[in-house]
């Protein structure tokens, strides 16, 4: 209006194109930052996929295994000679190698635990002994390195008469690729070709279950407590600060901890599932608490109003209102909580879980170890082919990641309301 | 900023009854030094009848302080029998305090003591062994905001009961249900979906909701804390209209922010003002020929 002075509709066109090249600017980098970290993941995921869908596939011999009934005279099944038996279908496959030296490289083509699947055949069906049978057998993992491709003809590993014998036994398709169900139905083995994940997956699950059933209701119990019942004084204040203070603490302290109480003062199993869940609970309450009074906090007070008026108790404002308007919430920190504790391998180590187990647990108080632990074991190992199962095993902790987040979201979808 | 000190200034003048020479000259008082003034004050004396006959509820002395807030000062009133009393004042006049002191709705806020008494049939509900479940279950309440349930409209009203254990089966339940929200008005246009949520209905339904919900279970006295702040006018008229039908079997105490609603459902009206239980009297009188100063500043529009 002023005859010198500019109008704000002005002033505010001029400042316009700053403002919208600033908010530009602020998208971008939003979007960049996205697309950053999917590159990220993508190459995570490529690079484990791609080292590690090999070990789904296992190079296998075929066999003419002849169960001589001389073999089992003794009567005794399960003592029974059976390396002999494999040996015996490799030196008839084979009848041009007599010398001793010759005789064993050959049968080091076949896995050493081929013999137990014999066994275990035997054992299932007596009706074998005296007949003969076309049987697949594991080959020894150098042989399914140097079918896959991973180990060169020329690494020494292999002898030429042993590459000519795998050549003889391929060309006439009896040296072949078949899944790998020994991955998933077996448990550790210092034989890549007989290791298996299963013994960590139970163990994770076992894990996991302890954790679970004590930090849910614990925490949730604690943070109903501080949230609605504690009164406001020196002491909640002392114990909410260390609340927070835990969630930040190492998670190789707890492991300490672990040691020294539960093992030591307690005297409870050594590489046991319910001390490694009890050792993750520690870890874990925190977070829990911490999400679920956030949660509780996040119910509006006109619904605590609401059940107080028509005179429902403390309880049964909690109880019927509260507690199920807060149930996503607190189900949201735990499964937080309870994926941190699935990757976790420090605390473990400390109270014995990193031991090495072949045998597949069967309850709480049974030698274990856990999926993180187990690929931490298997990277630790020399062997070519433990690298594939490396990476396979990490795609095991992820898919139980995934099943595990899923089963979370599922329940949180099915408590969740709407006002 | 300019109102409240018109508020306090006018508000300290008729406290101290006479003028002296800072107060002629209001306007450079610091403001700071107001509360302190205020603390020294006694608290007004009420104008009007603050008594009724045979009350339902009798408040005698009541105080309210949060913290070190002295919140309400030294009220005595009574709640009749079958009538709507209605709380009017300025914000911040301390009527929802009070109201929420009938039943004892104050005790979940910290720091809030409450001293004297408040009678509900002779009995002091402040007393030591009184629980307050049974007393909210006595004096309902319906609050500013609809607050229903995240549940359905039947279990909204059904709930009450069931937590008291009014019936004894499902049948007695679903009459509980029927009655209750015919009796506030929201049968007819609820009847074929009560198993919808209370959340999907209109503002108005569920403030009616929320009053079938307290009449369910039975009270003899009615709270409302400026029940129709968050309804429009047709929404308004209807549970005004439903306010006046309350009346024959419930005592109602009402605050509200609108003083012709104040007019048109109550009997008697008290006029709150910092704190202070100004003046009662029946609702035409407060509104026709209101006899403290306060009181006719504030219903003529001289503030508020």
């Amino acid at each position: 209006m002023n005859n010198g002075k500019p109008k704000t509709i002005e002033i505010v066109q001029r400042s316009l194109v700053r403002r919208y090249r600033a908010e530009r600017r602020f998208r971008r980098m939003g979007l960049g930052a996205i697309v950053l970290s999917l590159v990220f993941l993508g190459f995570l995921f490529a690079s484990i996929v791609g080292n590690g869908y090999t070990a789904l596939f296992q190079t296998q011999v075929q066999l003419d295994i002849s169960f001589d009934p001389e073999t089992f005279a003794t009567g005794e099944l399960a003592n029974a000679d059976y390396p002999r038996l494999i040996k015996e279908a490799l030196y008839k496959a084979f009848p041009q190698v007599t010398a001793r030296g010759e005789r064993r490289a050959l049968t080091g083509l076949v896995s050493s635990g081929a013999a137990f699947q014999l066994r275990q055949m035997v054992l299932a069906d007596r009706s074998l002994i005296g007949t003969r049978r076309s049987i697949w057998l594991p080959a020894d993992d150098d042989v399914d390195m140097l079918v896959k491709g991973h180990l060169s003809r020329q690494a020494g590993r292999l002898s030429e008469a042993q590459l000519a014998w795998i050549g003889q036994l391929q060309s006439q398709g009896k040296l072949a690729k078949h899944f790998n169900w020994t991955l998933f139905t077996a448990g550790d083995s210092r034989e890549p070709e007989l290791a298996g994940i299963l013994g960590a997956v139970v163990g994770s699950f076992y894990t996991l279950l302890v954790t679970l059933a004590l930090s849910f209701p614990l925490g949730v119990a604690t943070a109903v407590y501080l949230e609605e019942f504690a009164p406001r004084s020196r002491w909640t204040d002392l114990i909410e600060v260390n609340i927070n203070n835990l969630a930040a603490v190492p998670s190789i302290v707890f492991g300490l901890l672990g040691l020294a109480v539960f093992l030591g003062a307690f005297g409870m199993p050594r590489s046991a599932p319910v001390v490694g869940g009890m050792v993750l609970t520690l870890m874990t309450l925190p977070t829990i608490i911490i999400a679920s009074r956030a949660a509780l906090q996040a119910v509006p007070p006109s619904i605590r109003d609401a059940a107080l008026g028509v005179g429902a108790s403390k309880m049964q404002m909690i109880l019927h209102h509260v507690l199920p308007l807060a149930l996503p919430g607190m189900l949201t920190g735990t499964i937080i909580g309870m994926a941190r504790a699935l990757g976790e391998t420090a605390p473990l180590l400390m109270i014995g879980m990193v031991a090495f187990i072949v045998d597949i647990p069967g309850g709480f108080t049974d030698p274990a170890t856990v999926l993180p632990v187990q690929i931490y074991l298997w990277a630790d190992s020399p062997e070519r082919a433990f690298v594939e199962r490396t990476a396979a095993a990490t795609l095991a902790l992820l898919a139980f990641l995934i099943v595990m987040n899923g089963l979370a979201v599922v329940l949180r979808r099915r408590f969740e309301r709407r006002w | 900023m300019e109102t409240a000190t018109e508020q306090r200034t006018l508000f300290t003048k008729e406290e101290i009854g006479v003028t002296t020479p800072e107060d002629s000259k209001p306007q450079h008082r610091p403001e700071k030094t107001l509360p302190a003034d205020r603390a020294q004050d006694k608290p007004a004396p009420t104008v009007g009848k603050p008594f009724v006959d045979n009350p339902r509820m009798a408040c005698r002395h009541v105080n309210v302080f949060y913290g070190d807030k002295h919140a309400i000062r030294d009220v005595s009133l009574d709640i009749g029998r079958n009538q709507v009393i209605a709380m009017i004042g300025p914000s911040g006049c301390g009527k929802s305090t009070f109201i929420r002191c009938l039943n004892r709705m104050n005790d979940t806020i910290e720091g809030c003591r409450v001293t004297g008494e408040i009678l509900l049939d002779g009995q002091n509900i402040y007393a030591r062994q009184v629980d307050v479940v049974p007393l909210r279950a006595q004096v309902g309440m319906v609050f500013q905001k609809p607050n229903p349930f995240p549940k359905s409209i039947y279990d909204n009203v059904a709930y009450g009961p069931k937590i008291h254990g009014l019936a004894r089966n499902r049948a007695e339940l679903d009459e509980i249900v029927e009655t209750s929200l015919q009796r506030a008005g929201l049968w007819d246009e609820v009847k074929d979906r009560l198993s919808h949520a209370g959340t999907s209905l209109s503002g108005g339904q569920q403030q009616r909701l929320c009053i079938a919900r307290t009449i369910a279970v039975g009270p003899e006295v009615i709270l409302m804390d400026e029940p129709c702040s968050a309804l429009d006018p047709i929404a308004t008229g209807k549970i005004e209209e439903l306010i006046d039908e309350l009346r024959r079997q419930y005592s109602i105490a009402i605050v509200t922010h609108s003083m012709q609603q104040a007019a048109r459902v109550s009997q008697r009206t008290a006029y709150f003002h910092l704190g202070d239980l100004i003046e009662v009297g029946r609702t035409e009188q407060i509104f026709t020929t209101p006899r403290h100063k306060l009181t006719q500043d504030y219903i003529t529009g001289r503030f508020g």
